[in-house]
């Protein structure tokens, strides 16, 4: 138990503080700004040069790629669907949920989400571009990319086929791509606004053009929260299609192990659970970097590893039932498919995947786990590898051993592949740390808003009778004035 | 936005009251209305609960304009996908009816949902009138981003009592300043 519980206790069991001590509003604009104007410390720089280098690796190798040509990598007729398309739905299973953990729970006037949504949402948008560039550079000419939107041309013309799955999965990831960006820049508009009237010279200069003059007047502020109560609206069923029409790639071919209605659920429940652990990967990383633990406090973390159990748990719900169907289907290529999977010659990856994505996160039922910084840290990139190797398992093995044992191979990436993975996570840490560097990583605005409420619910949880020690929230509506952190009324 | 005349172009006074907590600028705001004042505006560093309520602003009618994106999102989106299926390319999959409807449903939606999203935010940018642009005129005070609420009042007629306005500074605890930037 920390300090600031005994605190909030000795107020009222109903009211949680979020923030601890009560900063005023400038000290939180001070906290927060602080780190971005004073510059990085030696910690980020280091991460900044490693991550830099990852990507300098990734661009040398994918302009090999495309200079040489696909015959770098490590596929062939049986497996034509590698590492590169692993790496893809692992990086958007991670875009997904920045947008999901931001939309839904301010759907769910879930209060703390005010510390991670901003990290979250820009995860997104990084996590997204790096997952684009595997199905490009996996075309082989991926100048020719622009064939996959259908335009006039001199062929017909002659249109993209819109009953391909393919296809979907194009509109679906450019849609979310598009929304996620357009969500985490008119939240961070404010912020700007509140950069441009700190900072002097050509970097408040800057500022001021992104934050596109805002100056907080109500009838702004009123568009500005109805805007971002729509896209979060509009941002939640479309992560769930997104991530499901992902699985479609995969559902909708007839291959044992693909072939199954479990996917597009199974897909989403990963999303969430990989995403979570990225994010608290990067909070982790972010407090540390940024000094910001008054923000992202104990409790945060908390909330956060209990989500991770919980689609941890249906993530391994969801194991159990796709063995359990194949066995039950009496289909012999279906059950060999999973007795391969677990038992074959690349099972080494499907007990990684169990022992990371199932077993690992059990330790957080324990309340001090939750609370263990360095053990979440551990647990969130054990997290993220069996995550990895879940879409690496029903990627290549289903595909190295189908119906056909003549044509079975054994699929083993090359060094170009493995350093274009290395490289992507370069470029999602370089975009990261500069984010952090120069952007609010914790929004202004929400947390003040987040401060506001804090008051009026400790003077109203004093008034009333406690009516469950649980709620800590004293309740709302969709208002005409419900804000972006869910307004708290009573 | 106060009514634009058409003559008599003159500098117009607007009082600024600065106060420093939510809960008593709207406590201010339903003070100055309930004496008549002619309030201009209200800047925050926040998004103020109840604050447009208190100062009598409509709701905004911005959600109209979403359902207009995810309409014409919704008849784009699938008029295209019919058109290319079956006037401009029909194409004989499987002897499957050209307007295989199930199969258009994701691109529909996407496109939907593309073009809500970004209507939306059209008109908050259009509305707000929000474009690249350094400090805009219209911030009373530079500190409304950080800690500070700004109340505007519109001189509006010689009925203006600036000793009243004073008066309900006094009791919210304002700091209160003169300031006619603008001309009508």
């Amino acid at each position: 138990m920390t300090e600031q519980h005994d605190v909030s206790q000795s107020m009222d069991p109903r009211f949680q503080e979020l923030i601890p001590g009560a900063p005023s509003l400038s000290e939180v604009t001070n906290e927060i700004a602080g780190p971005i104007e004073r510059g990085p410390g030696k910690l980020w720089w280091g991460a900044f040069a490693t991550a830099a280098s990852a990507l300098t690796l990734g661009v040398i190798l994918v302009a090999y790629t495309v200079g040489t040509g696909i015959g770098v990598w490590g596929l062939d007729r049986t497996v034509g669907w590698g590492w590169a398309i692993t790496n893809f739905v692992f990086w958007v299973g991670i875009g997904h949920a920045g947008t999901l953990i931001s939309a839904i729970l301010l759907l769910f006037r879930q209060r703390w989400r005010t510390s991670i949504a901003r990290a979250a949402e820009a995860m997104t948008i990084f996590a997204v571009m790096c997952a684009g560039i595997f199905p490009i550079i996996h075309m082989g000419r991926p100048w020719l990319a622009f064939w996959v939107f259908p335009y006039p041309n001199t062929r017909g013309p002659l249109w993209v086929n819109f009953r391909s799955p393919l296809l979907w999965d194009v509109f679906a990831i450019s849609t979310y791509f598009i929304v996620s960006l357009v969500f985490w820049y008119v939240g961070l508009l404010p912020d700007f606004a509140t950069m441009r009237d700190r900072v002097k010279g050509w970097r408040g200069r800057i500022y001021g053009w992104l934050s596109l003059g805002w100056d907080g007047s109500t009838k702004s502020w009123q568009r500005h929260e109805k805007t971002s109560l729509l896209l979060a609206a509009l941002a939640t069923p479309l992560v769930v299609s997104v991530h499901t029409i992902v699985s479609f790639d995969f559902a909708t071919s007839i291959l044992p192990g693909w072939h199954t209605t479990i996917l597009p659920p199974y897909f989403v429940a990963g999303a969430v659970f990989s995403g979570f652990a990225m994010v608290l990967t990067l909070l982790l990383m972010t407090r540390k970097l940024m000094h910001l633990e008054r923000y992202i406090t104990p409790d945060h973390l908390d909330k956060m590893a209990k989500v991770l159990l919980t689609t941890g748990m249906i993530v391994g719900f969801a194991y159990a039932t796709e063995l359990f169907i194949a066995w039950y289907s009496s289909n012999p290529y279906e059950r060999f498919a999973f007795w391969n999977r677990a038992f074959g010659p690349y099972g080494v990856g499907y007990w990684i995947m169990v022992f990371c994505n199932v077993v690992v996160p059990q330790v957080f039922w324990s309340a001090k786990a939750r609370r263990n910084v360095g053990l979440l840290f551990v647990a969130s990139i054990f997290v993220n590898i069996g995550m990895w190797f879940e879409r690496f398992n029903i990627i290549v093995i289903s595909l190295s051993r189908d119906f056909l044992p003549s044509s079975w191979t054994h699929y083993v990436p090359s060094m170009v592949e493995v350093g274009i993975l290395v490289g992507s996570f370069g470029l999602f840490f370089t975009c990261f740390l500069l984010f952090v560097r120069y952007a609010p990583v914790v929004s202004f605005h929400e947390v003040k808003v987040t401060l506001a409420e804090q008051k009026h619910g400790a003077h109203h949880a004093a008034d009333e009778d406690p009516v469950s020690p649980r709620s800590n929230w004293t309740g709302d509506t969709f208002g005409t004035s419900a804000s972006r952190t869910g307004g708290i009324q009573s | 936005m106060s009514t634009r005349k058409t003559t008599n172009r003159r500098a117009v006074r607007y009082h600024v009251l600065v106060l420093d907590d939510a809960d008593r600028t709207v406590d201010a705001v339903r003070r100055l209305r309930r004496d008549g004042f002619d309030l201009h505006d209200v800047y925050t560093p926040f998004a103020v609960h109840e604050l447009d309520v208190e100062m009598g602003l409509p709701p905004t009618r911005l959600p109209w304009m979403t359902l207009v994106g995810g309409t014409l999102g919704v008849t784009l989106g699938l008029g295209f996908q019919a058109w290319t299926a079956t006037s401009s390319w029909p194409l004989n999959i499987g002897g499957k009816t050209d307007l295989a409807l199930p199969a258009l449903a994701p691109v529909t939606f996407e496109s939907a949902v593309l073009l809500a999203a970004l209507f939306s935010v059209a008109t908050l940018f259009v509305a707000s009138r929000l474009f690249p642009r350094g400090r805009p005129p219209s911030q009373p005070i530079a500190a409304v981003t950080d800690d500070r609420f700004a109340i505007v009042v519109r001189e509006a007629d010689a009925a203006f009592d600036p000793g009243k306005l004073a008066g309900v500074a006094n009791e919210v605890g304002a700091d209160p300043f003169i300031e006619s930037w603008k001309v009508e």
